[in-house]
């Protein structure tokens, strides 16, 4: 294999196992920085890969070349619905942070499963028509050398995910929106006395990151797994969670950590074509992710601080 | 006391609500309530097959909870318990398949320190990560769940010999010397997979009941959990006690998994996701409310849902996927148990209510009498 094939082989893969994790983990640092944990991500994914897979199996027919796009959609309505349960129980239950998130965890595997069998009459879906595939982006893919390696043959829903991160960095820590949103995730006792919701800025906080994260499951579902079953998402939400605290609350530092982890698992799963990476086992490269994810939470921790009211209920006094 | 009163009604609460749930969603989906909850208790109860299941199931639920109520009350969330379960899986069934001549009074004791005490390895890290460089025990028992996990699955797939292997995916069955199933247990729930793991449950029931309000070493966890600067300044190590709850509560969640090797599958075989013990035992602790007696109601709840529900979609055609739903349900409305309290008090402030204008009408009735009767006076 030329140097310039390995290179394309693994900036590729990199860019497809990456984009579900950096459109989750953005969705995280939405939900971590209005102050609600949201271990929920792994369901939220669960979720939004099941819509998006009814979506593409029903009218793939119709839609032909636009399906898996508009599956991110019904991808990423479901996964905003599904979270306003995390949303209700956290912000206006009260209910532990923790707990509301494995009980979304618990549920999307469950609902997700009986709802196919329900439809198709067995428990995983046949496999999907129209998929991502690779894409060419225009115009950039002739750029000599580096269009070859980044534009062509790659993943369209990594590039709309980097500008995503983009987008959200600058709603964030630019935009009035993004400061409020801060701000209920640091004191909301003092956002509160400024006359901000705590409850809407937090529901807003939650429910961004239920689209993002169905989004991501949606990827997941249409550009690797292709199909949906119970076994569709196992892990990656937890993954998209690592890449956000890895990235320290910020979606570029989430999208850096996302593509680093990307990296790795798709080292994993290619390695065995490259020549001096076969030699190493793939189970360092498949635990890598979570090993170096307690090193940052354990040597950087001065560093790597939640905000400050992330997953402390507020109670507005009556 | 009165929390614990408090946390039945709500346990009892939740169960309802989560059981109507499911119901509507029966209903929404065009199925019959009724046939698929009576199928669920059929094949829950049927036949001693389905009771010995039950047992079964119950088994390493019981040990997960008492970990994670163990963990809880030192102060910590322990979300590893299934990667904790599987260390002590793996450990016991590569260990019993490598001494299989041992004598089973030798083989059968080592085994279940081996598995527990891996466990408790696996618990104790994030415990010591905590302890002494404040790092979430949440993040790194979730990240550990799933280090654990592609590390067990490669232990067995490349690090075990080819010799204790049916095929690359599925170790040999352990011998008669270190199974836990008994000849007259399985007889007697005409075979069905129960194993003596039952009474060792159950007697950690009451082992960890005692450990944790009678002992010196349960007081302290306590006194850490409740208020680890409190401990502190009465000369408990804060750090010390941290490393032993969850050392104790990743030993449990090991046996847990010990039992499910040398008990339930007397194997292991490559895993797709962490053990649903762990997830599962986690729901069965915050139903029980924290409460030793109501760990061991909550499993009997959870493992009849768990046992009935594979039953449903041969007689009823609902899928097994909604006891899933409905545990899920269960577990929403014990967390957002807010809900429960505020009907609860709605409830109480509607009676007094009603009572009070009981209570004043017949207080008016009362002064209208007086004032008639002080007008015949006058």
């Amino acid at each position: 294999m030329s140097l310039m094939a390995m290179l394309a082989l693994i900036i590729s893969s990199t860019l497809v196992y990456s984009a579900p994790l950096i459109f989750t983990s953005i969705g995280g640092t939405f939900s971590e920085r209005s102050g609600v944990v949201n271990v929920g991500l792994e369901g939220i994914m669960g979720i939004g890969a099941f819509a998006s897979v009814v979506f593409n199996l029903t009218f793939a027919d119709t839609l032909g070349a636009a399906t898996p796009w508009l599956g991110l959609l019904a991808g990423a309505v479901v996964g905003l619905l599904f979270s306003l349960l995390h949303a209700v129980a956290t912000v206006t239950l009260r209910a532990d942070h923790i707990i509301s998130g494995t009980v979304i965890n618990l549920m999307a595997p469950a609902l997700g499963v009986f709802l196919i069998k329900v439809l198709y009459g067995k428990g995983q879906t046949a496999p999907i028509a129209q998929d991502f595939g690779y894409t060419s982006v225009p115009g950039l893919s002739k750029i000599p050398f580096l269009g070859q390696l980044f534009f062509e043959k790659t993943s369209g829903p990594a590039w709309l995910a980097i500008f995503v991160a983009v987008i959200s960095w600058y709603i964030i820590f630019k935009t009035k929106f993004g400061l409020r949103l801060r701000s209920v995730g640091e004191n909301p006792q003092a956002a509160d006395t400024l006359g901000l919701s705590v409850a809407r800025l937090r529901y807003s906080g939650v429910m961004i990151s239920g689209l993002l994260g169905g989004v991501g499951g949606a990827v997941v579902a249409q550009s690797i797994s292709l199909n949906y079953s119970a076994s569709t998402i196992v892990g990656q939400g937890f993954m998209a969670m690592a890449a956000m605290i890895f990235g320290r609350w910020n979606p570029i530092g989430a999208l850096f950590a996302s593509l680093f982890f990307g990296l790795s698992q798709s080292l994993a799963v290619v390695g065995a074509q490259l020549p001096g990476l076969n030699n190493i086992p793939s189970i360092w490269l498949q635990i890598a992710p979570y090993v170096f994810t307690i090193i940052v939470l354990v040597f950087f921790f001065g560093k790597t601080r939640a905000p400050k009211a992330d997953g402390v209920n507020y109670i507005k006094a009556a | 006391m009165t929390t614990q009163k408090n946390s039945l009604s709500i346990a009892l609460f939740s169960v309802l609500f989560g059981l109507i749930i499911g119901a509507v969603i029966m209903l929404v989906f065009g199925y019959n309530p009724i046939a698929g909850y009576m199928a669920l208790l059929g094949s829950a109860f049927g036949s001693m097959q389905d009771v010995g299941g039950v047992l079964t199931q119950m088994t390493p639920l019981i040990l997960t909870a008492l970990g994670f109520t163990v963990a809880q009350t030192a102060g910590f969330f322990n979300i590893g318990l299934s990667g904790q379960a599987l260390a002590g899986w793996v450990g016991a069934i590569w260990y019993s398949l490598s001494f299989p001549n041992m004598p089973a009074y030798l083989m059968i004791p080592s085994a279940l320190i081996i598995g527990a005490g891996l466990g408790a390895l696996a618990g104790a890290i994030p415990g010591w990560l905590r302890a002494q460089f404040g790092a979430s025990e949440v993040i790194v028992t979730i990240m550990m769940n799933y280090i654990l996990l592609f590390l067990g699955n490669n232990i067995l797939q490349n690090t075990m010999s080819k010799g204790i292997k049916e095929s690359a995916e599925t170790t040999k069955q352990v011998g008669a010397n270190a199974s836990l199933q008994m000849k007259w247990l399985t007889d007697l729930t005409q075979g069905s997979s129960i194993s003596a793991g039952i009474f060792i449950s159950l007697m950690m029931i009451v082992v960890v009941w005692f450990i944790m309000t009678k002992t010196t070493l349960g007081f302290e966890i306590r006194a850490v959990g409740l208020n680890p600067d409190a401990a502190k300044y009465a000369g408990m190590s804060a750090k010390r006690n941290a490393v032993v709850a969850m050392a104790i509560s990743g030993g449990l969640a090991g046996l847990a998994g010990t039992i499910e090797g040398l008990g339930n599958y007397l194997n292991f075989f490559t895993q797709n996701g962490s053990p649903s013990i762990g997830f599962d035992g986690m729901a069965v602790a915050l139903l029980g409310g924290g409460s030793y007696l109501g760990i061991l109601g909550a499993a009997v709840i959870l493992s009849v849902l768990k046992i009935g529900g594979l039953g449903m979609p041969m007689s009823s055609g609902v899928p097994f996927e909604l006891v899933d739903i409905v545990t899920a349900s269960i577990i929403f409305f014990v967390g957002a148990s807010y809900l429960i309290k505020l009907m609860q008090a709605r409830i109480k402030a509607m009676d007094e209510k009603a009572a009070q204008t009981t209570k004043a009408k017949k207080q008016v009735a009362i002064g209208s009498a007086n004032d008639s009767n002080q007008k015949d006076g006058e």
